[in-house]
C-alpha cells in the first residue's frame, strides 16, 4: 500500500510540476533513460546542472555590475545557460533566459537586470521543488524495491 | 574500417556505431551519452574541441560519426566541423540551442550532415547511423560506379538515345541490380571484393594536409590537378582519387572562406523553396547564359549565368537554371554544344582541372542522346552527391522537404562550402548552389517524379560541385525542357509530365566518382543514379 501510495504521490507531484510549467516534456525524456544501472538518472542530471550553472549565474551577476554593460558577453553567458537548461526541460528558467536574451539584443540594461532577478528566482524555486520531488521519488523506489517479492 | 564497418558491427549495424560527442556542457554530455548507449552505440564523450580533434587524430578510423555542439569555449564548433571534414572525412552532426536559419545554414555550409536543436530527443539520435551509411554507400558507389562505368557506358551508348528521351532508361539493368546487391551486402563485407579497387579511407593528418597544400601552392591553384599534386606530394600510398577528393574539399573550403561574406550579403533567408519555380520557361534559358557565363564563372561564386531560373535569390540560383559553371566549365562549354541545352545544367563547379583537360564530350545532339561518358575528369565521389549543394537542388528540396534543416538547401547560392559529407561534389567554385545536400533524400518519398528530380537535381548538384561532370548532365539537362526545370527545382510536386522525358531524368546518373583511371569520368550512370537515389534516402 505504501508503495502504491508513494508512487501515486510521485506521479501527482510530477504532474503538478508540469501543470505549473516548471518542467516540460524533456524531463520525461530524461526520466525514460533511467534504468537499473542508473535509477536516479534525472536527479543526477539536475544535480549536475545546478553545479555547472552556479558558476554561470555568478558570472552573469558580476557582468551585470559592470558599467557599461557588455551585452555581447551577457548574451554569450545566457546562451550557455539556456543550453544547459534545456537538458531536463527547466521551462520557466528557459523562458526567463529567452527574455533576458532579447533584452541583451535590445541592449536594454534595465530589462536585463530585472529579468535576471526573475531568472534567479525561478532557478532557485525549481531547485527546491525538484529536490522535494526527487526525495519522494527515491522513497517510492525504495518502497518498491522493498516490497518486491524475493 | 575500410570496406565498411568492422566485422563486429556488421551483423547488427547500426549497433555498435562509434560516436564521438563533443559538448562543453557536462549535463548534456551525460544525457547524450545515455541516449546513444540506449541506441546501442559506442559512445565517447569530450568536453573540448581540441581534445576531440586529438582523439580523432590518434585513433584514425576509430569513430564513425561525430556530434558536436556549435558553441564550444576553446574552438568554434564550425571550425571543428571543418577540420573533421578535411582531415578525417567523417560525418558530423551539429547541435545547438539556437535554431536560427542562418546558423543552421552555416552548419550546412561548413559540411554538417545534420543540425539538431536542443533539447534533443532520443528518436533523433536513433537515426544518425543513416549519415554513416550514406557516406559509405557513396564511397562504394564511387568505386563501383567507376568499375561498372564501362559496362554501363556501353549499354547506354548502345541503347538508343531514344527519341522519347529514355535514353538512360534503356539502361543496363544488370548494373542496377549489381548495385543494389552491392548495397544490400554492403555490411556483409562483400565490400571486400571490391577492396582492390575500392579506395581506402585516407585520414588526412595535419602533415599530410600540409604536404598537400604545399603541393597545391607550388603548382598554382589554377593549374592544380590531382595527378600533379600526387606527384609532388610523393606519398607512395596515396592514390589519385584520394587527392582528388581532398582537393575538392579543399576548394570548397577556400571558396567558402572567400564567399562567406558574399553569401551572407546576398542571402537573406535560406530557403526559397520556390525559387526555381519562378521562371518556367526561362529556366532553360540557361544555355545561353551558360555559354556566356561559363567563362566568367570560373571562380565566381555565383555566376549569374543563369538566373533565369527563378532565382529569386540574387545568388545565382544556378542550381537549376544554370550551372554556375566555373570557367572551367566554360571551357567545357565550348566543347559542349550548350545551345542544345534547354535546361540549364546544373551549376557546376567544374573542377579546375577538369576544365582544362577534358572536353565535356557532350555531344548534344538533338536528342541529347547521350552524355558522353567521359565527363571531364571529375572527382566524383558518390558520397559527395549527397550534399549537392547547388542551388538547383536546394530549391526543390526545400520545397519538398521541410523537415530537416540540414537537408534543406537554402537557396543560398554560395554554398560552396558545402561539403556535407560529400567529398567531391562540392565544388567550391560553385557558389551558386545551395546546400542541397539532402535534397535528394528529402525528395525521395514522392515517387517517380521526385526521384527524377532528385536524380536530376542531384546530378546537377553534383555536377556543379564536382568538377564538371557536367557533361553528362548537360545533356540530360538539355533534354529537360524549361518547365521541367521549373518543376524540378522548385516545385514540391514536380511532375515530369512536362519534361521531355521524365524517365530520362530519373536515369541521369549523377555519378561523380573519382577519376580512378581514365581521364574522363563519366558522370553517374543513370542507372546508378536512380539506385543511388534510392539508396541515398535512407531515413
Amino acid at each position: 500500500m505504501d508503495r502504491n501510495r508513494l508512487a501515486r504521490q510521485v506521479a501527482l507531484q510530477k504532474q503538478s510540476l508540469f501543470d505549473q510549467g516548471y518542467i516540460d516534456q524533456q524531463f520525461i525524456q530524461v526520466e525514460e533513460l533511467q534504468d537499473v544501472s542508473s535509477p536516479n538518472f534525472v536527479e543526477e542530471i539536475v544535480t549536475s546542472y545546478y553545479q555547472d550553472t552556479s558558476r554561470l549565474i555568478v558570472n552573469i551577476e558580476q557582468a551585470l555590475e559592470r558599467r557599461p554593460l557588455d551585452f555581447d558577453q551577457l548574451d554569450r553567458y545566457i546562451y550557455q545557460l539556456n543550453g544547459r537548461s534545456t537538458s531536463f526541460g527547466a521551462r520557466k528558467v528557459i523562458a526567463e533566459g529567452a527574455l533576458f536574451r532579447e533584452y541583451c539584443e535590445a541592449e536594454n540594461a534595465e530589462g536585463c537586470k530585472t529579468t535576471f532577478q526573475q531568472l534567479k528566482t525561478e532557478y532557485a524555486t525549481l531547485k527546491r521543488k525538484l529536490e522535494a520531488y526527487f526525495q519522494l521519488a527515491r522513497q517510492a523506489r525504495l518502497a518498491e524495491t522493498a516490497s518486491r517479492p524475493m | 574500417m575500410e570496406n565498411g564497418f568492422p566485422s563486429t558491427r556488421n551483423d547488427s549495424f547500426p549497433a555498435g556505431l562509434r560516436v564521438l560527442v563533443v559538448d562543453d556542457d557536462p549535463t548534456w554530455l551525460k544525457i547524450l551519452e545515455k541516449m546513444l548507449k540506449k541506441c546501442s552505440y559506442e559512445v565517447t564523450t569530450c568536453g573540448l574541441a581540441r581534445d576531440a580533434l586529438n582523439l580523432l587524430r590518434e585513433r584514425k578510423d576509430g569513430y564513425d560519426i561525430v556530434i558536436s555542439d556549435v558553441n564550444m569555449p576553446d574552438m568554434d564548433g564550425f571550425k571543428l566541423l571543418e577540420h573533421v571534414g578535411l582531415e578525417m572525412d567523417l560525418p558530423v552532426i551539429m547541435m545547438s540551442v539556437d535554431g536560427e536559419t542562418s546558423r543552421v545554414m552555416k552548419g550546412v555550409q561548413h559540411g554538417a550532415c545534420d543540425y539538431l536543436l536542443k533539447p534533443i530527443r532520443m528518436k533523433e539520435l536513433r537515426n544518425i547511423w543513416q549519415h554513416v551509411f550514406r557516406k559509405k554507400i557513396h564511397e562504394i558507389r564511387d568505386i563501383e560506379g567507376h568499375e561498372s562505368f564501362e559496362g554501363i557506358q556501353i549499354s547506354r551508348n548502345g541503347s538508343d538515345l531514344s527519341d522519347d528521351g529514355h535514353m538512360f532508361c534503356g539502361e543496363d539493368m544488370t548494373s542496377i541490380k549489381k548495385r543494389k546487391d552491392f548495397d544490400n551486402k554492403y555490411d556483409e563485407k562483400d565490400l571486400g571484393d571490391h577492396s582492390s579497387s575500392k579506395k581506402h579511407r585516407v585520414v588526412w593528418s595535419v602533415d599530410l594536409h600540409q604536404k598537400f597544400v604545399k603541393a597545391v601552392n607550388q603548382i598554382g591553384f589554377d593549374k592544380v590537378g590531382p595527378k600533379k599534386i600526387l606527384d609532388l606530394m610523393n606519398v607512395p600510398w596515396l592514390t589519385r582519387e584520394n587527392v582528388a577528393s581532398h582537393l575538392q574539399k579543399y576548394r570548397l573550403y577556400l571558396s567558402r572562406l572567400q564567399k562567406e561574406s558574399d553569401l551572407k550579403a546576398s542571402f537573406g533567408g535560406i530557403k526559397h523553396p520556390d525559387m526555381h519555380l519562378k521562371d518556367p520557361a526561362g529556366s532553360f534559358g540557361l544555355q545561353s547564359s551558360i555559354n556566356t557565363n561559363q567563362n566568367d564563372v570560373a571562380n565566381e561564386h555565383m555566376p549569374d549565368t543563369k538566373k533565369t531560373l527563378n532565382a529569386d535569390n540574387p545568388d545565382p540560383q544556378e542550381t537549376s537554371s544554370h550551372m554556375s559553371f566555373d570557367h572551367s566549365f566554360a571551357t567545357l562549354g565550348s566543347e559542349v554544344n550548350y545551345e542544345a541545352f534547354d535546361c540549364h545544367i546544373w551549376n557546376e563547379a567544374p573542377k579546375i582541372e577538369l576544365k582544362r583537360e577534358h572536353k565535356p564530350l557532350l555531344q548534344l545532339e538533338d536528342g541529347f542522346s547521350q552524355l558522353p561518358p567521359c565527363a571531364p575528369e571529375h572527382h566524383v565521389k558518390t558520397d559527395k552527391l549527397h550534399p549537392v549543394p547547388s542551388v538547383t537542388s536546394g530549391l526543390s528540396l526545400t520545397a519538398r522537404d521541410g523537415n530537416r534543416v540540414s537537408h534543406v538547401s537554402p537557396k543560398k547560392c554560395a554554398i560552396e562550402s558545402f561539403p556535407i559529407q560529400s567529398k567531391g561534389h562540392m565544388v567550391v567554385n560553385h557558389q551558386s548552389y545551395e546546400p542541397v545536400s539532402t535534397a535528394i533524400s528529402s525528395m525521395k518519398p514522392q515517387g517517380f517524379n521526385l526521384s527524377c528530380l532528385t536524380d536530376f537535381d542531384y546530378c546537377q548538384r553534383n555536377l556543379k560541385a564536382s568538377d564538371s561532370t557536367l557533361a553528362p548532365f548537360n545533356e540530360t539537362a538539355c533534354l529537360l525542357q524549361g518547365d521541367f526545370h521549373n518543376k524540378y527545382f522548385g516545385l514540391p510536386n514536380i511532375e515530369f509530365t512536362d519534361c521531355n522525358d521524365p524517365s530520362f531524368i530519373a536515369e541521369i546518373p549523377v555519378h561523380w566518382y573519382d577519376t580512378l583511371t581514365s581521364d574522363y569520368e563519366c558522370p553517374l550512370d543513370p542507372t546508378e543514379y536512380s539506385i543511388f537515389d534510392q539508396g541515398l534516402f535512407i531515413a
